[in-house]
């Protein structure tokens, strides 16, 4: 196999149980986002407009989706003779083989995958992000510093440092510290889960982490704080753009929200730095005489009789006449019937709110409920119908296949 | 099951749709938002099995050929059979006379349908907009014993203006009689220029006639022949929309704008492919009134839309009003522009505060790249 310069280790088998049933059946990664896309496009159409074109995708949790969604990678321009899009999930050797167990043990089991390329470099990238970043400007930064390992690094507001890991650096950028979730932050850089490590000091590190028997195998609570100990340069990049952590229910919808600015932090519509999805053939969305569309995001094959206002509307949407989207993200293949509302709320895929039904209602019942979303998020999962009429409540998140297993008592 | 090969046969009458035609062929002109004409009848074929599909290309082939690529937006980007583009015949025969018919054109790429693997064969041109099944068609074909099925419609109202082809049939459906332009048509039924035969017939077809210095592959080929072979119509009833002329553009385009339409079209049976282009979903920002209106990925909208088709990356600046007009890719409508009627191709720009104002009968068209 030719060399090749950098390999991009792709970190999508996390469940991003925060998102609840929203990664029932899918892995945090293909949750949908954006009208089109799903979170994997984000890091994935950064590799590829990056010039990266070398991809291993670790694969774990509810693996289904995301197989057929990244197929060859074609949709990427992933779909390489040498090189190109790689699907890697846990698989068994001679002597056995066992699950993934943190995130350094992944790539640890895929040592194999990257030696095959003869690299300088890895890049490694969590597929839960979303924002656009050009690694091959991180990469002469690396180079540059003749770092071992470079990290790249977001400002956050102090008072969010407690959930992020936060690198304390000093004048020349180098990581002279390394904090995971401090209660009291020494500087407010955080982590974005983005790497670049020297081939040779990746290897060495994993190996010897896999050593040790009381490591959880984590890149930011085991492998960082070990190459620090042991005196690796290791320098901070400061990334200045839009990114966002989509892992909970409130920042999934925020991000969504953002998209809908006058001049959205992250710009979908860039000619030069696009991002890709694979193509369903659904033509161009129509918009009824009796509709009335205000400041929102409409997707190919959608059907508008209705009133959207303020929210995303995903592929193959259909909104009936009399019907009102309010604060809403409504997943791919959902139909809102006729006079339903739908206030402040994700819709998942396929999902049927029937007519005059109202999702995100202050006086609402606690249909199905399994859960209560603090900021009044009304989440109702894929695939299932919303009875006519019904007055569901606000901030209820909402599983016909879960909700028995829970207690009468949580539902209020 | 009988399989098929597919050839899509440009050599198709531009003469009344000149404006949209200067540098693309038919086949290539833009529709619905984001296809060009080509779209419907190839993924129509690919639906239904097809996945050896031959192009007779005509000229000014460039956009076509960029469109359609290696064909792997149609699943033509096959090892065994898939997409070819047949390059046409030169414009002057071997006796230096000027080729006018689409007969030359099969007989240069005779091979390709020689060395074809399929026992049958589709011909159709590229400007019939439609989602119809071919299987059923091959049936039909299969269950007459037919030498030729001929798809013809009695609904779409095809024989109100030419150019098109009267079939004429009888009680079982034999066409009797065809013929091209007639000043006055026998009945509504007009060929949808789609033909079902076997291999074998259509190079006995290309043979006869080029042999004998004939070239008109629909006059000489099949309308000549009609008492010697058994050819039959296949009734389509459902949604057509023939693009020959400016005016039936204008009306098929707007004809989407009915949503049984746009369901039959682009959901039945099979979904219609085309080049994908990676657009953003379509942001609508404060001023955006849309109403009846179908709206493509990638556009921007802060003004009025009304009845009105926008392609892909189109945006419409504040205050702009955009009405019973069909704007193509990538154009830009600035602030307080009227457009009434309009067409324009690609990347146009149109300064602020511009009218443009055309007729429903008659719809003004900008040329791609120009700017106002």
């Amino acid at each position: 196999m030719p060399k090749k310069e950098c390999v991009a280790m792709l970190l999508a088998g996390g469940q991003g149980s925060r998102l609840g049933i929203l990664t029932k059946k899918v892995a945090k990664p293909a949750v949908p986002f954006g009208g089109k896309y799903r979170i994997i496009d984000f890091t994935l159409s950064n590799c590829s407009n990056s010039g990266i074109d070398t991809v291993g995708v670790l694969t774990q949790y509810q693996p289904m989706t995301l197989n057929w969604y990244i197929g060859i990678g074609s949709a990427w321009d992933l779909d390489r003779h040498l090189g190109g899009v790689s699907v890697l999930p846990p698989y068994v050797r001679q002597d056995g083989g066992e699950w993934y167990k943190g995130t350094a043990n992944a790539i640890y089991q895929n040592l194999g995958f990257i030696a095959q390329y003869d690299p300088d470099y890895v890049l490694v990238l969590s597929g839960d992000h979303i924002y656009k970043m050009d690694y091959s400007q991180m990469l002469q930064f690396h180079k540059a510093k003749q770092a071992a390992a470079t990290i790249a690094v977001i400002e956050v507001p102090w008072e969010e440092t407690h959930r992020f890991g936060i690198m304390n650096t000093d004048t020349e950028n180098r990581i002279v510290e390394f904090q995971e979730k401090p209660k009291q932050a020494k500087n407010n850089l955080a982590s974005m889960g983005v790497y670049i490590f020297n081939w040779d000091s990746l290897q060495h590190y994993l190996e010897e982490d896999e050593t040790d028997p009381k490591s959880s195998n984590d890149f930011g609570k085991n492998v960082i704080p070990a190459m620090l100990a042991a005196g690796e340069p290791m320098y901070a990049y400061p990334f200045d753009g839009y990114w966002k952590d989509v892992g909970t229910i409130d920042s999934l919808w925020e991000a969504n929200m953002d998209l809908l600015e006058d001049n959205p932090p992250l710009d979908l519509n860039d000619p030069d730095w696009k991002i890709y999805a694979p193509n369903q053939s659904l033509p161009p969305h129509y918009i009824a005489d009796t509709a009335h569309v205000r400041r929102s995001l409409v997707t190919e094959g959608c059907a508008v009789f209705g009133e959207v206002e303020h929210s995303v509307l995903f592929l193959g949407v259909h909104i009936a006449p009399g019907a009102r989207v309010v604060d809403s993200v409504i997943m791919p293949g959902a139909r809102i019937e006729e006079n339903a509302v739908v206030e402040h709320a994700i819709v998942g895929e396929n999902t049927v709110i029937q007519a005059g039904a109202h999702v995100g209602c202050v006086d609402g019942e606690g249909w199905m409920m399994i859960d209560r979303n603090a900021a009044g998020i009304t989440v109702v999962e894929a695939n299932i119908v919303v009875p006519a009429n019904l007055r569901l409540a606000k901030g209820a998140i909402v599983s016909v296949t879960e909700w028995q297993e829970f207690p009468e008592e949580r539902i209020s | 099951m009988a399989s098929m090969l597919g050839i899509i046969n440009l050599h198709e009458s531009e003469e009344r749709i000149r404006e949209l035609t200067l540098h693309r062929s038919l086949a290539a002109v833009p529709f619905g938002g984001r296809y060009r004409l080509i779209d419907f009848t190839l993924s129509n074929m690919v639906n239904a099995g097809i996945h050896n599909v031959g192009v007779l290309l005509s000229d000014k082939y460039g956009p076509l050929l960029d469109h359609l690529k290696n064909g792997k937006e149609w699943d033509l980007d096959r090892r065994k059979d898939g997409l070819f583009l047949l390059p046409p015949a030169s414009h002057h025969g071997p006796s230096g006379h000027t080729v006018t018919g689409d007969i030359p054109n099969f007989l240069h790429n005779l091979d390709y349908i020689n060395k074809s693997r399929q026992a049958y064969v589709l011909i159709s041109g590229s400007n019939m907009i439609c989602n119809l099944d071919y299987r059923d068609v091959l049936d039909y074909h299969l269950a007459k014993g037919a030498d030729i099925t001929v798809v013809y419609s009695e609904t779409a109202g095809l024989t109100k203006s030419p150019p098109y082809t009267n079939v004429v049939t009888d009680a079982e459906n034999r066409v009797v009689d065809m013929a091209v332009n007639p000043r006055t048509p026998k009945g509504d039924k007009a060929s949808l220029n789609m033909y079902i035969m076997s291999k074998e017939l259509l190079v006995d077809i290309v043979d006869y006639c080029a042999s004998r210095g004939r070239e008109d592959f629909l006059r000489d080929g099949i309308i000549a022949q009609l008492g010697r072979l058994a050819v039959y119509g296949y009734p389509y009833r459902g949604y057509v929309g023939e693009i020959n002329s400016l005016q039936n553009y204008y009306k098929h385009s707007m004809e989407l704008l009915n949503p049984a339409v746009w369901q039959e079209l682009f959901f039945k049976s099979g979904l219609i492919h085309t080049k994908v282009k990676h657009e953003a979903p379509v942001r609508y920002l404060d001023g955006a009134v849309v109403r009846n209106s179908i709206i493509a990925n990638g556009c921007i909208i802060e003004g009025a839309v009304e009845n009105s088709i926008l392609f892909r990356g189109v945006h419409v600046g504040r205050g702009a009003v955009v009405r019973d007009s069909i704007v193509m890719q990538k154009s830009q409508i600035g602030p307080h522009v009227l457009l009434q009627s309009a067409i324009l191709d690609k990347d146009v720009q149109v300064s602020e505060g511009k009218h443009l104002i055309g007729d429903v009968s008659y719809p003004i068209v900008i040329h791609k790249r120009a700017r106002l």
